[in-house]
């Protein structure tokens, strides 16, 4: 009797401590969330919010000191928004190739090949970057040198472009037979099933691929420190009398800012709380993303 | 009915899976070392009385239950759940052998018990394998994986594996729903010998199966008990149209 | 246009988008081998860094990475399995649980120059652990858990739940069950699902910048105090920060050839053992 007793007990620890520790990954999100926040306090104090994401002086180490982080912010949105203008067509088109086009045998090979691209470390996608396509640019547009947002943008849909394939690849996939033997009896060809019925029913999953590779996009680092010139600008060029960015300038994103400024800086200064406030800008702004993209997965398709 | 002492008696039992409802007010006594078959058709409850009766039921967050169900002296809820299972085998539809050998399949649940000596296995092994009719047939590769036996043999391994730990009941659950009539036929024998020794209840859709080995039949039908008495007057007899209905097969 | 001349042109520009993002993976294997195929040799990998990493080789590196990765899976695998142990066999529905999951999907969404800057501002200052191998592997850790968690769970989906119900109706208990009759058949998945989160770890370098790699330190680290470096590192280095970037050149190309070649050849090898399991599976 006391036998299975010690057993019950024994069960009871062995799930209590599998709980503990699967709890553990919300503690450690909110302590991740919680740390950004204190550090990032003193900062958001003395200079304000307010300074941080409008103001466009970037300075934090000046003996005037300037915290404005817009122009960061502005690069990160440009080469992120820049890059999925690239990877969504290109994505898509690889997605609808491969579940509806492919043979079966070309299905087998590329759907892998395609993944292999997101184990590429980004300082390598960098690297050839840096290498290949930066002296191309400079070359073909004439520039001085080819650090460029146009530069990282290409690089940067490269990367976002397993994502977007293989979560849009699953949502195509899944869209019932039926649907599409229905298209095709009333007529329609391949491309008209294709774009008026598959697309259209598989519109959640290919939603939250695009936003997941905008979340990725937005928290790339390295291939952006590597080539996107980290000038701290807002390069913009008028087009009929329109200011519009320029991405033959160079830009500085975000996490680049953090990666150069975060060794150096002594701990505990102002400039030090700054990073952390960019740090929680980057976790919010991905946080958010990611909860859209979730919420967006999970929604009834219609 | 009442010749023998019932090991098994259920009252009033009802179930839900969430809303739907599963079982209504089903009471009926399971008599000591005789075959009990539950016939009905698909989706009548049969297979989830059975998982009821060793509280397999539990391992479904969804279900809600009603009533109580006796095992000999007290409810089974009274019993620590792993040692009920231990006491009241189960044989499930599918074979489902462990992917290990056939030595390890038979001897899983004795050694959980702490069952090490070679010697006590080994004897285990055999009269399990004996009682289960497949000795002869496997006893020169028992360290062989059991995924290569053939279906029938792998129940029939499976229900070795449930004699092995000496149950005092055995549910079979639709045992012989994945075989050929050879191998069905091979499980049908091993039952009718096995109830010298054991309590078995067994849900088959098979009506000329239950027919053959039970000694008493209940039918189910959209979750209720309509009708449970000797196999024979069931078959020969039913007290009620519906039961005559299925049993000449004019729905289901 | 006519509706034929239409799908045709639709077809051939998709495929000729599926045929080009092939393209862009060999081209790059391609740029990089070509250029970095004779820089390497056996003193380029196992030579230390000479003359202000303008010569010799890049063995250090290799251990750093190879020992800052191993330092992870030591910390999150453990968890990991842990914790999809417990989501796909133990946890029943409801808020805790729900919140635990999307925990792991937010992390595995956190960028990893946050987990660098967490790590930095956590374990190297208010820990005061320093910049270390400790401080990356923990940071790395992190990062690592949200993908060691999914692929474990997937290996536990496989398991049938007849394994589960054969085990309990024999009078097995919970763990039992799980201990007997399913982890040890989905331990082989989960072992190859943690060799290409390994993969994936091993060529990350924004949060081992602030954590503990290091700009230059030939020496093989002796504890987990210690700095250490490490090729995504060295690479970023020889690629744009060295004072004579044109000079190491080859060594950048060698060192990303180094690289890529080892993180690609373990998330490779985790591919062709996991289909082989799959195909050997008998249930």
């Amino acid at each position: 009797m006391t036998n299975r007793s010690v057993t019950k007990t024994k069960e009871q620890v062995i799930e209590t401590g599998l709980f503990v520790v699967a709890f553990m990954t919300v503690v450690f999100l909110m302590l991740i969330l919680g740390f950004l926040l204190t550090r990032a306090w003193p900062a958001v104090q003395e200079v304000g919010l307010r300074e941080f994401l409008t103001g466009t002086r970037w300075m934090p180490s000046s003996r005037t000191p300037g915290y404005g982080a817009f122009t960061m912010i502005y690069g990160s949105l440009m080469v992120a928004t820049g890059a999925l203008v690239v990877s969504i067509p290109w994505g898509l088109a690889v997605a609808i190739y491969i579940s509806e086009l492919a043979p079966a045998k070309v299905r087998e090979v590329l759907k892998p090949t395609v993944e292999t691209l997101a184990i590429f470390p980004s300082v390598v996608i960098g690297f050839i970057g840096l290498v290949v396509l930066a002296p191309w640019v400079a070359r073909t547009f004439g520039l001085s040198h080819g650090l460029t947002a146009f530069t990282g943008v290409i690089m940067l849909s490269i990367m976002a472009l397993p994502t977007i394939v293989s979560i849009a690849e699953d949502a195509i996939a899944s869209v019932p037979q039926e649907f599409k033997e229905a298209s095709y009896a009333l007529g329609a060809n391949k491309m008209e099933t294709i774009l008026f019925v598959i697309l259209p029913a598989a519109r959640s999953g290919v939603t939250a691929a695009i936003m997941l590779g905008f979340g990725r996009a937005i928290g790339e680092t390295m291939t952006l420190l590597m080539v996107a010139g980290n000038a701290l600008s807002m390069p913009t060029t008028r087009v009929l009398g329109l200011p519009l960015p320029n991405f033959f300038g160079s830009v500085r994103t975000l996490t680049a800012t953090i990666a150069i400024e975060g060794l150096d800086v002594p701990w505990g200064s102002l400039h030090y709380s700054s990073l952390f406030v960019i740090g929680g800008i980057l976790f919010t702004f991905t946080f958010a993303v990611n909860l859209v993209a979730e919420m967006v997965m999970h929604r009834k398709e219609v | 009915m009442e010749s023998k002492q019932p090991v098994m008696s259920s009252r009033h039992i009802s179930l839900w899976y969430d809303k739907t409802r599963a079982l209504t007010d089903i009471t009926m006594d399971i008599p000591e070392k005789q075959v009990t078959a539950i016939i009905g058709p698909s989706g009548c409850g049969k297979s989830t009385f059975l998982k009821t009766l060793n509280r397999m039921t539990d391992l479904n967050p969804a279900v809600k239950m009603g009533g109580f169900i006796n095992f000999l002296d007290k409810p089974l809820q009274q019993y620590d759940v792993v040692e009920l299972r231990r006491r009241v085998g189960m044989v499930f539809q599918k074979p489902n052998p462990f992917p290990k050998s056939i030595y390890d399949n038979i001897t899983f649940g004795l050694r959980l018990q702490g069952v090490k000596k070679k010697s006590d296995l080994d004897a285990v092994v055999e009269s399990s394998l004996r009682r289960a009719a497949l000795w002869d047939e496997v006893k020169d590769r028992l360290k062989q994986s059991a995924m290569g036996l053939s279906g029938g043999q792998q129940q029939r391994l499976c229900i070795a594996r449930a004699l092995a730990v000496n149950p005092e009941v055995v549910l079979m659950d639709e045992p012989c729903s994945a075989l050929d009539p050879v191998a069905t036929a091979k499980i049908e024998d091993l039952i009718l010998q096995l109830k010298q020794e054991y309590t078995i209840v067994i849900v088959t859709h098979n009506m000329q199966q239950a027919a053959r080995i039970s000694d008493g039949t209940a039918f189910f039908l959209s979750s209720q008990l309509v009708e449970y008495d000797t196999t024979v007057k069931m078959f020969e007899n039913p007290g009620d149209q519906r039961t005559e209905d299925y049993i000449t097969g004019r729905f289901g | 246009m006519s509706k034929y001349w239409q799908q045709k042109l639709f077809t051939i520009v998709v495929s000729a988008a599926a045929l080009f993002s092939v393209g862009v993976l060999f081209f790059a294997v391609y740029w990089i081998a070509k250029d970095s195929i004779g820089v390497i040799s056996w003193e380029f990998i196992t030579d230390m860094p000479r003359r202000r990493m303008t010569e010799g080789g890049i063995w250090p590196a290799i251990v750093g990475t190879v020992y800052v990765s191993l330092l992870t899976m030591v910390f999150a695998v453990p968890l990991g399995i842990a914790t999809a142990i417990y989501l796909n066999e133990y946890a029943s529905k409801g808020w805790v649980v729900r919140m635990i999951r999307l925990a792991i999907r937010n992390l595995a969404g956190v960028p990893s120059i946050v987990y660098g800057l967490f790590g930095l501002g956590l374990f190297v200052s208010t820990l005061g652990l320093g910049h270390s191998l400790l401080s990356a592997a923990l940071t790395l850790a992190l990062m690592a858990l949200p993908l060691i968690v999914s692929a474990s769970e997937e290996a536990l989906k496989t398991i049938p739940d007849s394994f589960r119900e054969g085990a309990l109706a024999l009078g097995a208990t919970k763990w039992q069950a799980v201990r007997h009759q399913v982890l040890p058949f989905a331990l082989p998945g989960m072992i190859t699902g943690s060799v290409l989160a390994l993969g994936r770890i091993a060529g990350e370098t924004a949060p081992i910048i602030l954590t503990g790699a290091a700009y230059f330190y030939p020496l093989i680290p002796r504890s987990v105090g210690e700095q250490f470096m490490a090729l995504p590192y060295h690479l970023y280095i020889l690629a744009t920060q060295h004072e004579q970037v044109a000079v190491v050149r080859p060594l950048a190309y060698g060192t990303a050839l180094v690289l890529l070649g080892l993180v690609l050849s373990m998330s490779m090898g985790a591919i062709l053992v996991r289909s082989y399991i799959r195909r050997r599976r008998t249930w």
